[in-house]
């Protein structure tokens, strides 16, 4: 049982997107709950509908052709989606902040780092310009940039992807919110970068006590970052529970042969082939009938070709959505 | 004994970096700076690397793709650095590459029975009749149903048109076959299932592969030996299982310690490496890897370690290690 | 869209390529396109008018009526559109003039585009010295003022419709191929051409097998533009005397003709003028509809 606040409770979250060729099921009834200072995984494949949550969270869904249609998500007891543009613009960047996985993108290459970060700082508190540098430089070394009143000159490109990436972090936390939603942030980055990286979030969450929602499709690097792991798969949660419970005695065919077939890093090399899950993830415009995973489970019975589960409780904290949950 | 298929001995591939009014070469680019390796013929050798290693660079080098700046290529005892691409062209059948991105990789204008057809046709091998057959044959081998001949790459997933990929590659029956990145695009489940495809044609076909990777973990399942480069040298070079539990080189030690297990119980011993990679335009004097080497001695500014062998099969290049 | 839309457009599901050979998808999909098989239909309309008309209206374009009272006559049941300067009948004119300038139109505007384009895949391919080499003769043929190097030539080699052709194609190439060389730059650094070296192809294989197609919908939409482009500069160069000789007629110079006429007889001008219109927006229509068939991604 966790003693901590609820700090964001999204309750069957529905964002549909609406194209030429049909409609795509996005998000499909998602529920998640991250409390004060937790650090909460998502995990998933694409199609799952892991970005689209976060998006969804933070009220960035691009309205055509996207529309969140059900659902609610309450910050801090208040639902987000009631809210009008003025009050979301005010959450956003403020008490929820956002890192994506292309830097390079997200920063403006036309700016230096320290204006793009002071413009961060400004918006959203009442300081002056003296008083912004003075912080953007504090937060440069907060996240661990060497010599940080030179770099607040530089442009975009002068810096190493894990620089940037640390940028952004420095943005994202020069509010110090409430919560952090990282998309794939360090999926760009090279193996011992994102070591430095995910070293860094730790700390800083630690240091600060924000509660984070690591979004992406690493195993093991939720493994290392999270206390609660939630799996998506084609826009629904399929496993939900603590971290050691979803590696230790996964219950649902997908995570369970998710965690079988990725190559372990600590086994010697056995001749063996991988035991993969077979075929491909489903196509939004053509979801399959009854359970969405049922093609490729190798457990699936006639009922799951016909009703999709709920999600239900198998064990204290922990909730599957499956018929014949597997027993551990 | 086991043959050996290719060899490289000190190779290099600089690429100019111009400058200046008159477009005069101001400085190079050092993607690969005098590595040698070998495979033996069957065999999986991996070469890792981070961004600007240059392993991906090598492979293509090896393969002639790039001309090389210096050094020497031998593929099955001839020397092929110096033949032109009309003379590498018969040669080109034994050898073949598979690339990383499934959308760049193929082109969106042609049917993908074409795709895969072509390489016959280059080399003017068989009837119109058995290639159609050939093309059937060789989808069905790589998973993909042979009636979606005329579909264009787009209407594929990103995991088929790797299929694709592998298909196009092997149709001509090379012996060699350098795997860049094969699989970094693609989804977690749809992973494992083309790592047991190209394992399986491994065997079937008794194919040598050069295996261009970044994440450690498929590497230790795939290799017979692995080669770990930094800023364009190679640094360690040993059979699998000796690298993952002996590592010797200061860099290979950090870079395993870097990798993530999806086990939340295991409690890595960090070593956090300082710092960014250096540019290859300008790299550190003497050992590359000294600017953020934790065991960084005086010697390592002014000498290039030398690669030894420290162990049977097992090579290193690191003045640690020659202090002995 | 609501669900039952969703429906129904499920219903009506497209076909794929496995049911059809090339051509025929082309077709498949060019039909589909609405702007292209109304470019389509105006040009069978004028394709019509022009090569069955004198079939139904028999009269000589060049037969001239004698005396003040020939001119400039309006439309009636002996000259459906009337009479020109020389009291020659406009619609026999029309029929002639029409077949004249599609003609130059269409040859002119196929040949530039074909001659730029093997100048820009040649030069785009091979970069280096050749590269540089084609480009500079191409800024130098660029840089020509066209009027006085044309006088030069039809001083040289007389007029003459295969000289207005020849003409128009000497100054109308260097467009087509630095378009398709810079295409070519950028194609060029694309992985599945990296993998047809790697396979062994030929520099001509790459070339036309794999570059060649995707310059194809930006040579199309230069070549349709190309023919508009060609008629009117026909026209021009009718009046400064060196092209369509009179007593014949092409639209082109039926139009330059008329501007002195524009008070007099506005008729005169609106009839080639609407003519080369009509000619220029469906050739532009058909041929954006012919680019998107043969774009494999364009969902049609």
């Amino acid at each position: 049982m966790d003693n901590r606040e609820i700090l964001v409770d999204i309750k069957n979250l529905r964002t549909f997107f609406y194209t030429e060729d049909g409609v795509v099921p996005a998000v499909d009834g998602i529920d998640l709950t991250i409390h004060r200072g937790e650090v909460v995984g998502l995990v998933g494949e694409s199609g799952c509908g892991k970005s689209v949550t976060a998006l969804s969270i933070i009220r960035l869904i691009p309205n055509p052709p996207g529309k969140i249609i059900g659902g609610e998500i309450f910050f801090h007891g208040e639902d987000l989606l009631k809210k009008n543009a003025e009050e979301m613009r005010m959450i956003r960047g403020d008490k929820i902040s956002m890192i994506f996985q292309e830097p390079m993108t997200s920063l403006n290459p036309v700016y230096t780092i320290g204006d793009q970060i002071s413009e961060a700082v400004t918006l959203h508190q009442k300081i002056d310009a003296v008083e912004a540098k003075k912080r953007t430089i504090e937060m440069l070394h907060l996240v661990g940039i060497p010599e940080p009143e030179r770099r607040f000159s530089q442009y975009p490109h002068e810096m190493s992807g894990g620089m940037r990436q640390r940028v952004m972090i420095a943005m994202a936390l020069s509010s110090n919110p409430d919560l952090l939603i990282s998309d794939e942030a360090t999926t760009a980055l090279d193996v011992t970068i994102q070591a430095q990286i995910l070293d860094l979030m730790r700390g800083l969450q630690k240091k600060l006590g924000m509660a984070i929602l690591i979004i992406t499709h690493n195993l093991a690097v939720v493994a290392e970052m999270a206390e609660t792991i939630s799996i998506a798969y084609a826009g629904k949660i399929v496993e939900s529970a603590s971290a050691r419970e979803i590696f230790k005695s996964p219950h649902h065919p997908y995570t369970y042969g998710l965690l079988q077939s990725i190559p372990k890093f600590t086994e010697k090399k056995t001749n063996e082939p991988l035991p993969a899950i077979e075929g491909m993830v489903p196509s939004p415009y053509h979801m399959p009938k009854g359970c969405r995973f049922n093609p490729r489970c190798p457990f699936a019975t006639e009922k799951c070709r016909e009703e999709e589960p709920e999600i239900l409780e198998f064990s204290p904290g922990h909730l599957v959505r499956c018929f014949h949950p597997i027993e551990s | 004994m086991a043959t050996r298929l290719v060899e490289v001995q000190q190779l290099k591939k600089w690429f100019p970096v111009k400058g200046g009014v008159f477009a005069k070469t101001v400085a190079s680019v050092k993607a690969v700076d005098e590595v040698s390796f070998f495979i033996d013929q069957g065999e999986t050798l991996s070469l890792v690397g981070e961004s600007g290693s240059g392993k991906t660079t090598a492979g293509r080098t090896m393969l002639k793709l790039l001309r090389p700046t210096s050094g020497k290529i031998v593929y099955k005892g001839k020397d092929i650095t110096n033949l032109t691409p009309n003379q590498m062209r018969p040669l080109r059948r034994n050898m073949q590459i598979m690339f990383q991105d499934p959308y760049g990789s193929l082109n969106p204008r042609m049917p993908v029975g074409d795709i895969i057809q072509e390489p016959l046709d280059v080399h003017g091998i068989g009837t119109r009749k058995e290639r159609k057959q050939a093309v059937a044959t060789m989808m069905e081998t790589v998973g993909l149903r042979a009636e979606y001949e005329k579909r264009y790459p787009h209407e594929f997933s990103g995991g088929q048109r790797q299929r694709i990929g592998v298909a196009r590659a092997l149709i001509i029956n090379p012996e060699l076959l350098v795997l860049d990145e094969p699989i970094s695009a693609l989804d977690v489940s749809i992973q494992s299932q083309i790592i047991n495809l190209l394992q399986e044609l491994q065997q079937r076909l008794s194919l040598t592969y050069l295996f261009i990777a970044h994440d450690l973990a498929v590497v230790r399942h795939m290799s017979d030996r692995v080669a770990v480069m930094y800023l364009g040298k190679i640094v360690e070079t040993a059979d699998n299982d000796e690298l993952f539990d002996h590592p010797l080189h200061p860099y290979t030690q950090a870079l395993l310690s870097a990798v993530p297990v999806p086990d939340p119980d295991v409690k890595r011993e960090r070593i956090i490496l300082q710092g960014d990679v250096p540019s290859p335009v300008n790299p550190p004097s003497g050992c590359h890897f000294r600017t953020r080497c934790p065991y960084a001695m005086p010697i390592c500014k002014d000498q290039e370690p030398l690669v030894i062998e420290v162990a049977p099969g097992h090579t290193v290049a690191c003045h640690l290690l020659t202090q002995k | 869209m609501t669900e039952k839309a969703v429906e129904a457009r499920k219903k009506g599901q497209r076909k794929s390529s496995d049911d059809y050979t090339y051509v025929g998808m082309v077709f498949h999909r060019l039909t589909r396109h609405k702007l292209a098989m109304f470019g389509a239909f105006m040009l069978i309309v004028i394709l019509l008018f022009v090569f069955a008309g004198p079939l139904v209206w028999r009269a000589d374009p060049n037969e001239q009526i004698e005396g003040l009272e020939g001119m400039f006559n309006v439309p009636s049941p002996a000259h459906p559109l009337g009479t020109d300067d020389y009291g020659r009948d406009v619609l026999a004119r029309m029929f002639f003039g029409g077949r004249i300038s599609l003609f130059i139109g269409f040859i002119s505007a196929i040949s530039s585009t074909i001659v730029g384009a093997v100048v820009g895949l040649v030069a785009g391919y091979y970069g280096g010295w050749a590269d540089d080499l084609l480009m500079r003769f191409t800024d130098a043929m660029l840089s020509i003022p066209t009027f006085p190097l044309l006088i030069a030539l039809a001083s040289v080699m007389g007029k003459g419709i295969g000289q207005i052709i020849l003409v128009i194609v000497i100054f109308g190439w260097m467009i087509d191929a630095r378009l398709v060389r810079g295409l070519v730059l950028s194609l060029k650094e694309q992985e599945y051409i990296e993998a047809a070296h790697a396979i062994g192809a030929s520099a001509n294989r790459i070339m036309w097998r794999h570059l060649f197609p995707n310059t194809l919908a930006v040579l199309i939409v230069s070549t349709t533009i190309g023919i508009g482009g060609a008629i009117i500069y026909e026209a021009s160069i009718s009046f400064l005397g060196f092209g369509v000789q009179a007593p014949f007629a092409s639209w082109g110079n039926m139009l330059q003709n008329a501007q002195q006429f524009i008070w007099n007889s506005p008729r005169l001008i609106i009839y080639p003028g609407l003519a080369i219109f009509m000619t220029v927006l469906g050739f532009n229509f058909f041929g954006d509809g012919l680019r998107d068939a043969i774009d494999p991604k364009l969902k049609l």
